[in-house]
């Protein structure tokens, strides 16, 4: 419900706003078809004269709404701030209009007023959101998973304050990082493999005592939503039923099958071992040959194995490289006697790990060599090597006791987080089993809000990269759990106070919504009929261009209000040849980007209106029907883009809209309308350049098909 | 001032993320950065591999996170003088500006059509120039203009067309002390000094240029508009070498691999490509490397046969002086092979060097790369100051150390 508003209109005349539109006019039209009275104009709003003159007038005439018509919302911020309960409009007269129009214009005076017009409407249609809280909110972090990832998650959790319950499937915690017998070195020099680190963990791990370890443990269920979870964990003696507040996902890798690996005779040749086979025969203290036990005097490596190789694991695991050189310098330092040769691609020693690489080639025990691998058999129990394109000729035959395979690393996959979700039981997935995130910015953001993957299962990395991630995810946990208890939403919108309310008596159950969401906000009744979890909602507003029945809303941004400010522009007929154009821009890069357009003052056709969303996935059809009913010639959606290298936010936005083409497609047939009456064009946030040809090329297409025939009616 | 503030040092992508991430866990931050405006080195970058999508989308987000959280202080063109105290109770000292400009300015730019002084225009690492009061870039935050007070003339003419009172030109430096209980060390990097290597050229042939300096190229905001172009002449190259390593991974320069300037030419080689279609693209290298699902991108440069991968260091760049074209000597690992290739633009994949301007002895290794484990309880550094890494990775660390701040916090 929106309350009554008492509304003070301010209109700063700075920054050429005031040369390019005639303040007068503008004003008078205003108070005129508002009838509101605190209409005042400015020479710059945004001075201490400006705002003092804005904070007089709240403290004498108390308007509870005031709309501010100046330059951008992403500029001044903190200036235009009245206190969380006043409704504040932004409407950018400044790079939207003066600073890309003609000045002195009746076109320019035209776009003044509408926006205007369409700040009042949204105004009067929204309502200050009233923050979601839960009446209780746990602050336990589950870390799912007890190797070096997970207990360096808990460790840092219990630093910070929180309890942990980790959650291990095995009988031991420590994961792969308890077979090593050596680790890359974590330290300057980086010259000396070290003692694995996850022994020491593990003493701290039990002396930790906000952290309770259950082993031999299997989640059988994951239901609610952040800060509230509710975790169902069968164990050998029992079934236990807990709540956390947000979630670690550190469920690990899987070495690549080696059985898989035929073209090396793996399975086949016993002395054909994975390089993790031969981690824990060092960790034995003898290495020998599988087949007769003889001790080993020369090993041949051959790297990327069943690695960056479309026919095994397409991508490059990061730690092989080092893996290999670590074992090739113990084997070394054991026996002084055996060669050892290394059969590489690149070799790949990012960072400070190069310094270990030229300690390592200074050994001239050890020879590498790149090569192109093209067999292995066996004589007389001796295996031989064929490698082409060498150093060393472009053919050779390596005779070797043993041939160790640097194997890659799979993700193990978060099926057994075991959501108990309308959208299944794990973090939904971008390619290759990874979970989907903004990898590049925001590395932790998943598609389940409070669920953070940590470690190999995230990205191949080692263990140095998996301790750093371990940290990263528990932070955002943490902060998740903070968001939560104060009802604000969490990245991209943080701080974001609304939630979607519900109007279920007129659902009918056609699941779109709960399909749809890109965050699986919606848990489902056996009907069909959505529940609920808004803490798990990211304020996309994704909901809004799903719902035929337009029964999802936010206070502040919500059905009504758009169709409100579609409504209050006002369309000339259709004589006067002047289109109109409505575009809807995606308030996180295409909206940016009109604003840069007009920094750089460039121009754009005055026939353009424009309505920020918070994700071109939120726009419902309806809006387009309005439009279109209203009088408005054509549609132009400006979106981020889709694909697997997609730029929306909200990871599925854009291509929802790209899938609702169609029902879009439908609505103009029904209006017996062209297809060109709407028109999708995908932008970055840095194509300020390109947007005045994107929006005139348009209105020529508008103009070619001429007038919407709806105008007028 | 509260001890329980946390101070992070460096406004670049790093710096950032700290301080977003630990105010919006609920602590208070106070961001410092030298230049007048955050976003470090990614702002002044085209794009990231390998999505191939601007930096300033996510910036943006960024910048949209510190406009409207109140626990975030940004302080611009400040550096720290003096570090003292401890873990959970800092005093940092800190030298501000002089920054003629104030945050009344609306970014209008009237000051700029009035200015006569000029300046070499760091944001395109000083491949162009700007007015002396300039907006350092299209998205700049804070969002307001900025005096280069070296260059300024003091004519005062900006002020008089000033309507909003924001220039005050004889604004001096000012001191401040605040109280922290954990300070995050997050000064970046920089690009190596490719003058150093004498014999690839650099600053002797113009047509030679950086990475760094290539990417400003691409940019519609960068120097040529976006137009890849040879600087001595201004025409559309058509056989560019890439030479990789440049200064890197050489103990008589930088003996570290900087893990990002392979995947950052395979970019640059699709760019020119994609932009120039009659281009050839020459690649020499000493490994790929090209980390984890990035591979998919060196996949697809491979697919181009006009970008040659060729396993062989360059000796040495030499310029035909009738053609003026350039040649570039390696010889091919593989094939044992010398190779002559001529190029008429040649880019140098330069590395990246830890910066660490604080005032107090941070312990670290002989290249300036800081160890965690010597650091004294409290501080914190983060990303490329303790080695070189690409921005997803700079990020995850970033957030961790938000989290070891505020743990710093909570055990003092």
């Amino acid at each position: 419900m929106t309350v009554e508003k008492n509304i003070s209109i301010y209109i700063c005349s700075g920054c050429e706003i005031g040369e390019s539109i005639d303040m007068e006019a503008l004003a008078g039209i205003v108070v005129k078809e508002s009838g509101i009275f605190t209409c005042k104009v400015h020479p710059a709003l945004c001075s201490i004269q400006g705002t003092e003159m804005i904070r007089n007038d709240i403290s004498t005439h108390s308007p509870n709404a005031i709309a501010i018509c100046a330059c951008s919302p992403r500029v001044k911020v903190d200036v235009f701030s009245f206190g969380d309960r006043m409704i504040t409009e932004r409407i950018n007269l400044r790079e939207l209009v003066a600073w890309c129009q003609p000045k002195w214009n009746e076109d320019t005076l035209m776009m003044a007023a509408d926006y205007l017009r369409m700040g009042l409407a949204k105004i009067r249609n929204s309502s200050s959101p009233t923050p979601y809280l839960p009446e209780e909110v746990n602050s336990d972090l589950l870390v799912v998973g007890a190797g070096i990832t997970g207990i360096t998650a808990a460790l840092e959790a219990a630093k910070a304050g929180y309890r942990v319950i980790l959650v291990e499937k095995e009988k031991e915690p420590g994961g792969w990082a308890r077979k090593l017998y050596r680790q890359l070195p974590l330290s300057h020099p980086f010259l000396v493999p070290e003692k694995p680190v996850i022994f020491q963990k593990i003493d701290e791990l039990r002396s930790q005592e906000k952290i309770s370890l259950l082993t031999s443990a299997e989640i059988t269920g994951i239901s609610g939503q952040p800060g509230m979870f509710q975790v169902e964990v069968n164990t050998d003696s029992e079934k236990l039923q807990l709540k956390a507040g947000a979630i670690v996902a550190a469920t690990g890798w899987k070495p690549y099958n080696a059985a898989k690996l035929t073209e090396y005779n793996y399975g086949i040749y016993r002395n054909v071992i994975t390089n993790l086979e031969l981690e824990q025969m060092a960790a034995t203290g003898h290495i020998e040959r599988p087949s007769d036990g003889k001790k080993v005097s020369s090993i041949v490596f051959i790297q990327c194995a069943g690695s960056r190789d479309e026919k095994h694991l397409p991508w490059c695991s990061n730690y092989c490289c080092p893996t290999t050189f670590k074992q090739a310098a113990y084997i070394r330092e054991q026996n002084k006697d055996a060669s050892v040769f290394i059969i590489y691609n690149d070799i790949r020693m990012p960072g400070v790990y190069e310094l270990f690489y030229k300690k390592v080639q200074e050994d001239d025990g050890i020879f590498i060599t790149k090569g192109s691998f093209r067999s292995i058999t066996e004589k007389n129990g001796i295996l031989i090597v064929t490698v082409d394109q060498t150093f060393l000729g472009d053919r050779i035959n390596i005779e070797t006791d043993i041939v160790v395979l640097a194997t890659g690393m799979e993700p193990s996959g978060t099926d057994c987080l075991n959501l108990q979700y309308r959208q299944g039981k794990g973090l939904p997935d971008l390619k290759y089993g990874f979970p989907d995130s903004h990898f590049i910015c925001f590395p932790y953001e998943t598609r389940r809000t409070g669920i953070y993957a940590a470690g190999p299962v995230r990205a191949p990395m080692d263990i140095a990269s998996s301790m750093e991630d371990a940290c990263g995810a528990t932070l955002k946990a943490i902060q998740c759990i903070e968001a939560v208890k104060n009802g604000r939403a969490v990245h991209p919108r943080s701080g974001d106070l609304s939630y979607p309310e519900l109007y279920l008596e007129r659902c009918t159950d056609c699941k779109r919504c709960t399909e749809e969401c890109p965050f699986g906000m919606y848990d489902e009744t056996p009907k069909g009929t959505p529940l609920p979890n808004p803490s798990r909602c990211r304020r996309c507003g994704i909901f809004l261009g799903s719902c035929p029945e337009r029964i999802i809303n936010f206070a502040d941004y919500n059905i009504n209000c758009i169709s409100s400010m579609i409504k209050a522009v006002e369309i000339p007929d259709e004589f006067e040849e002047k289109p109109r154009v409505l575009i809807f821009a995606c308030e996180n890069d295409a909206y940016p980007a009109l604003d840069m357009t007009g920094l750089k003052r460039l121009n754009y056709s005055p026939y353009i209106r424009i309505i920020p969303v918070r994700c071109i996935g939120s726009v419902n059809r309806i809006w387009v029907s309005d439009a279109l009913s209203h009088g408005f010639d054509g549609i132009l959606m400006l979106g981020c883009k889709p694909g697997d290298d997609y730029q929306c936010h909200f990871i599925k936005g854009s291509e929802l809209t790209e899938t609702r083409t169609e029902n879009f497609q439908e609505t103009l047939q029904t209006m017996m309308l062209e297809p060109e009456r709407i028109r999708i064009e995908f932008v970055e946030i840095n194509d300020y350049e390109k947007i005045p040809q994107i929006i005139d090329d348009y209105i020529e297409t508008i103009n070619e098909i001429g007038a919407n025939p709806f105008k007028g009616m | 001032m509260n001890p329980k503030t946390i101070l992070v040092i460096g406004g670049g992508i790093s710096g950032i993320t700290t301080a977003v991430e630990a105010a919006e866990t609920g602590y208070d931050v106070v961001l410092i950065e030298k230049l007048p405006y955050l976003g470090g080195r990614v702002v002044k970058m085209k794009e990231y591999f390998p999505k191939l999508c601007p930096p300033y989308c996510g910036l943006e987000i960024n910048f949209r996170r510190i406009r409207q959280n109140p626990g975030i202080r940004v302080l611009t063109s400040a550096a720290v003088t003096k570090i003292s105290g401890s873990i959970g109770n800092f005093t940092v000292n800190i030298h501000t500006g002089p920054e003629l400009i104030n945050d009344n300015c609306t970014a209008c730019g009237e000051c700029a059509k009035v200015c006569n002084a000029e300046r070499s225009n760091e944001y395109n690492y000083f491949m162009d120039s700007t007015k002396a009061v300039y907006l350092p870039h299209e998205m700049a935050f804070p969002y307001r203009y900025t005096i280069d007070s070296e260059a300024c003339s003091l004519c005062g003419k900006c002020k008089e067309v000033c309507k909003y009172e924001a220039i005050d030109l004889s604004r001096k430096a000012s001191e401040t002390e605040i109280t922290a209980g954990a300070i995050v060390i997050a000064t970046g990097w920089e690009h190596y000094n490719a003058k150093k290597i004498d014999n690839l050229g650099f600053g002797k042939y113009t047509d030679i240029i950086t990475n760094v300096m290539f990417e400003r190229m691409i940019a519609d905001n960068g120097p040529t508009l976006g137009k890849i172009v040879r600087p001595s002449d201004g025409k559309e190259p058509e056989n560019v070498v890439f030479v990789q390593c440049a200064g890197s991974r050489d103990e008589k320069h930088l003996p570290w691999c900087s893990a990002v300037c392979c995947t950052a030419t395979l970019k640059h080689a699709m760019k020119i490509r994609k932009r120039i279609p009659g281009s050839k693209v020459h690649i020499f290298y000493i490994d790929l490397r090209v980390s984890g699902r990035n591979e998919d991108f060196l996949k697809k440069a491979e697919s181009d046969e006009n970008i040659r991968l060729i396993k062989g260091k360059a000796g040495s760049i030499e310029k035909d002086k009738t053609s003026g074209l350039l040649t570039v000597t390696a010889e091919n690992v593989i094939t044992g092979r010398i190779i002559k290739q001529q190029a008429d633009l040649v880019v140098l994949a330069t590395g990246m060097m830890p910066v660490n301007p604080l005032p107090v002895i941070i312990p670290g290794d002989p290249f300036g790369y800081i160890d965690r484990s010597r650091l004294p309880e409290g501080i914190i550094a983060v990303s490329n100051t303790v080695r070189p890494m690409d921005v997803s990775s700079s990020l995850k660390d970033a957030t961790a150390a938000a989290l070891r701040a505020i743990q710093s916090i909570h055990s003092s």
